[in-house]
């Protein structure tokens, strides 16, 4: 009885398995093995070359035309733009999502709902499309431009194609990868704990510090991954918001594959972009032991 | 006092729905706006879904994704019910089925478009529809599979073991009792795979061969091309048709029975 | 041999889980249950009375031991392939299907002729008088009604046997003591043997032919109503089923010697250590030195039907009595009275 059972369920999850195993680990275990080779001269790669790290030396250092390696921050300038870029987003949506689930978790059950489902909706419609619709807002001539040119006394005021509109771009794109865990926890809480605080003495601030964001911190840190992590990978909101002027790791992703046609150095990008990103879970995991031991 | 209330968080709730939706509503205001340069109000006009209807390239990039869609969240919906029947009671080695089903969800996506494209290239996979339903199938089955296995998660076994004292076989129990109850939640998942499939630009960004262009991949070109009116309609449809399905997926796994 | 039993179990035991992390619920459980007998397994949650059920239905496999139905081995085989159906704790209606529609599944899967199903729907709603709502959802009704829906849609096949797990228990107390009458009759009216579990004493006792009392796992005692009630074998089952004073003492070749002094004529095989039970209802107050042993009344309630007095006995142990005899004023509180104790009522305990 138990054995069939296990065959049933091996074969109930053989599509799922072998569908992520072929077209998600084989192409990433690939990519990992191109990362190592050189740039072909027609097509992205040149399967025959020699594996070598050269592809991880070119992310730091330049060759000199003597053959000696000289410092080059192009592309550390971009990582540290793109980490900072996503910590900075990190931090606004908790700054703001905190708030909101906090908010939605004192509403009645009807206002729950439709609270969940505003929030959801953005997260499931078209992130290009709501990132161009940020385009129209702040580009020259729109009437966000025009509203701060009037109160702003300096002369007109770019507020496209820098940092700035970066940054409110993403907070805007991950935004509900924020709300939604933080208050899935908050859902789950129980209130009796904060008047319990209460009725020990403890403030509304206190409560709130002592109480209700160490309950929360689960929560917390699975939003703030769930934000940073696809931000680091941003291509959309900084090629459209970012103009040309501020990259991300996505953008330089990107053009490897597009038009310097450099698979190898895009692959090795990719793959720098993927040890951050299981840095930062294993940074979480650790964590979640330590507390739960 | 109400415990639950804290100072600021509805003000701050506001501003954040106001920061979510404006930018939405312009867009869609826009998108009827007469005027070319798109900016100026003139008068409200539907010129630009006309001629949206009659762009052959926007018809055909429609078509695309369309049937990108809909193949894509067929197959991720059915890989999904499979793996959720498989997942439904605990066993050795449910997490680790469970982290390998949500991986497409966890990993960047760009990152995995492009290392996807490395692979097709080198197995001599002709990028194009093919190739592109093969990668969604793949990032669609999570979003199929959360639905599908909430439902189960909340149907009671026992309802199986009935029909089965009730003389059906497993077969029969299974279509009869277990997909009947179990419907709204594949619908639910089917619905998400197809939004999630019919909004994706970055897959089908790397994907797309020569005349296979999807409605994203159009759009993201003719924003580089210079914003027209145009552009305001069709994203305005494709954000109506992604809120209309949420809603949609909403409403059907908060239904009873 | 023409067999005269419904249900024949034989040496059943059962574990949930594996190695170390195994539970034994089912220790060499045997059974034996006659044509049209109202059966009933009685016991605390965790007992095992529920697992023993769910193996008659074939929802568990049996580690090891073996069941017969009607003389057919069933040990291994699934619930679709034995003539047994069964109304479940929450009644497991289907939420898709409309009362009819939840009749008819059985007979849909036995592939009966049509008019046959839509006869026998009708018969088996208007057994349990709820033909009028043949059309309705399960939703839409009263937990009495799904009950009744639930019953109609289990008998609807004929089953040998009927298995109810704890059926009445989501049901409010007047509504549940309807339902026992309602119960019993359909029993007597369909002839079916009924294999009923449940953990409400009374409800057991008010119903069956015969109950098993199982603890742990195992099957304490077993007997008609009466015979539980009135002759406990064990202490286990004296404290579970109603309320029982408990008198620890020694056997001497007399009889009982209990803590106090007095020797009570009970015929015991062996001397040595033995507890003797008494029901509250079965000992009488007297006055203080006429009885078989004195005490001190702390406390009389009167309960309508009858007074309950609480005793002190000299050894510390609390000691009721319950006294339906309403002429009789209570002494006062505090006050030395007597125990009398018919000898028929004492019964020795085994543990």
């Amino acid at each position: 009885m138990t054995q069939s059972d296990t065959l049933r369920r091996i074969v109930l999850m053989l599509p799922a398995l072998v569908a992520i195993l072929l077209l998600v680990g084989a192409p990433l275990g690939l990519m990992g093995w191109v990362s190592l080779l050189e740039k072909g001269t027609t097509a992205g790669v040149d399967w025959g070359s020699a594996p070598s790290i050269g592809n991880y030396q070119r992310l730091v250092w330049e060759e000199d035309f003597d053959g000696t390696l000289i410092l080059n921050t192009n592309y550390l300038v971009i990582f540290l733009r793109s980490v900072l870029q996503a910590a900075v987003t990190t931090l606004l949506c908790l700054m703001l999502g905190l708030p909101v689930a906090l908010w939605m978790a004192s509403l009645s059950p009807t206002g729950r709902a439709v609270m969940l489902l505003l929030v959801t909706i953005p997260f499931w419609t078209n992130l290009l499309v709501r990132n161009y619709a940020w385009l129209i807002i702040l580009r020259e001539g729109g009437w966000l431009g025009m509203a701060v040119d009037a109160l702003w006394p300096f002369g007109p005021v770019q507020l496209l194609y820098n940092d700035v509109a970066v940054a409110i771009g993403l907070t805007y794109s991950f935004l509900p990868f924020m709300v939604l865990p933080v208050y899935s926890v908050f859902e789950k809480f129980d209130w009796r704990l904060v008047e319990a605080a209460h009725d020990l003495g403890a403030t509304r601030a206190r409560a709130l510090r002592r109480v209700i964001l160490p309950v929360a911190m689960p929560g917390i840190l699975a939003g703030s991954l769930l934000v940073f992590i696809p931000c680091l990978g941003a291509f959309v909101t900084p090629a459209l918001l970012g103009g040309g002027k501020t990259l991300m790791l996505g953008n330089v992703i990107q053009m490897q594959f597009g038009p310097s046609r450099n698979w190898p150095f895009g692959a090795a990008i990719s793959v720098v972009l993927l040890a951050v990103m299981l840095l930062a879970m294993t940074a979480l995991a650790l964590w979640r032991n330590r507390r739960s031991a | 006092m109400n415990i639950r209330r804290f100072p600021l968080t509805r003000e701050i709730s506001l501003f954040v729905l106001a920061y979510l939706y404006l930018p939405v509503f312009v867009l869609i205001a826009y998108s009827f706006n007469a005027n070319r340069t798109a900016t100026v109000w003139t008068h409200a006009s539907l010129d630009w879904y006309v001629r949206i209807l009659n762009n052959p390239s926007i018809r055909a990039a429609t078509w695309n994704s369309l049937v990108l869609a809909i193949s894509a969240a067929t197959a991720a919906t059915v890989i999904a019910l499979l793996a959720a029947l498989a997942t439904r009671r605990a066993f050795p080695g449910r997490n680790a089925s469970e982290t390998i089903l949500r991986l497409p969800l966890i990993l960047p996506e760009i990152v995995v478009a492009v290392a996807t494209l490395i692979l097709f290239v080198a197995v001599g996979i002709e990028l194009g529809l093919g190739a592109m339903i093969l990668a969604h199938t793949v990032f669609c089955i999570p979003f199929a599979y959360l639905p599908i296995r909430a439902r189960l998660d909340g149907m009671s076994g026992t309802y199986e073991e009935a029909a089965q004292d009730l003389y059906a076989n497993r077969f029969r129990t299974f279509r009869r009792v277990t997909m009947p109850l179990l419907w709204p939640g594949v619908l639910a998942g089917f619905t998400l795979a197809f939004v999630t499939s019919l909004d994706d630009f970055l897959t089908s960004f790397f994907l797309s061969g020569p005349g296979t262009t999807t409605l994203p991949v159009y759009i993201f070109s003719a924003i580089r091309a210079g914003i027209t009116p145009e552009i305001n309609a069709i994203s305005t449809v494709m954000l109506v048709i992604s809120i209309l399905l949420v809603s949609l997926s909403f409403a059907l796994t908060r239904l009873r029975r | 041999m023409a067999e005269t039993n419904t249900v024949t179990i034989r040496g059943v035991s059962k574990a949930f889980g594996r190695g170390d992390a195994a539970v034994r619920v089912l220790h060499d459980v045997s059974v034996d249950i006659a044509r049209q007998e109202f059966f009933t397994l009685l016991g605390p949650s965790g007992c095992g009375k529920t697992t023993l059920l769910r193996l008659v239905a074939g929802f568990e496999i049996a580690d090891s031991g073996s069941i017969r139905i009607e003389g057919q081995d069933v040990t291994h085989a699934p619930p679709f392939r034995r003539p047994v159906n069964t109304v479940f704790q929450n009644y497991a209606l289907f939420p898709h299907l409309t009362v009819e529609q939840n009749v008819a599944f059985s007979l849909e899967e036995q592939r009966l002729p049509r008019d046959q199903i839509r006869q026998r729907v009708g018969e088996a709603l208007e057994m349990v008088r709820m033909q009028t709502y043949a059309r309705r959802r399960p939703s839409d009704l009263s937990g009495g009604q799904q009950q009744r829906v639930a019953l109609a849609r289990a008998l609807a096949p004929r089953p040998k046997l009927l298995l109810l797990d704890e059926p009445l228990s989501a049901l409010d107390l007047k509504l549940r003591k309807e339902m026992q009458i309602e119960l019993k009759q359909l029993q007597a009216e369909a002839g079916i043997t009924f294999l009923f579990v449940t953990h409400d004493q009374e409800e057991a006792l008010a119903l069956s032919d015969r109950v098993a009392v199982m603890q742990g796992g195992r099957i304490l005692q077993m007997g008609p109503p009466r015979e539980i009630y009135e002759a406990p074998t064990h202490r286990f089952v004296a404290d579970f089923i109603g309320d029982i004073n408990l008198l620890d003492g020694e056997a001497t070749g007399g009889g009982v010697r209990v803590a106090g002094g007095q020797t009570l004529p009970v015929q015991v095989s062996r001397p040595g250590p033995v507890t003797l039970a008494i029901r509250p209802e079965r000992a009488r107050l007297v006055a203080a030195g006429t009885g078989v042993m004195d005490a001190t009344l702390v406390h009389s309630a009167y309960l309508g039907t009858a007074t309950l007095h609480k005793l002190q006995l000299a050894s510390g142990g609390d000691f009721l009595i319950r006294q339906s005899d309403p002429v009789q004023a209570a002494p006062e509180k505090g006050s030395r009275v007597g125990i009398a104790l018919p000898t028929d009522a004492l019964q020795v305990l085994q543990e």
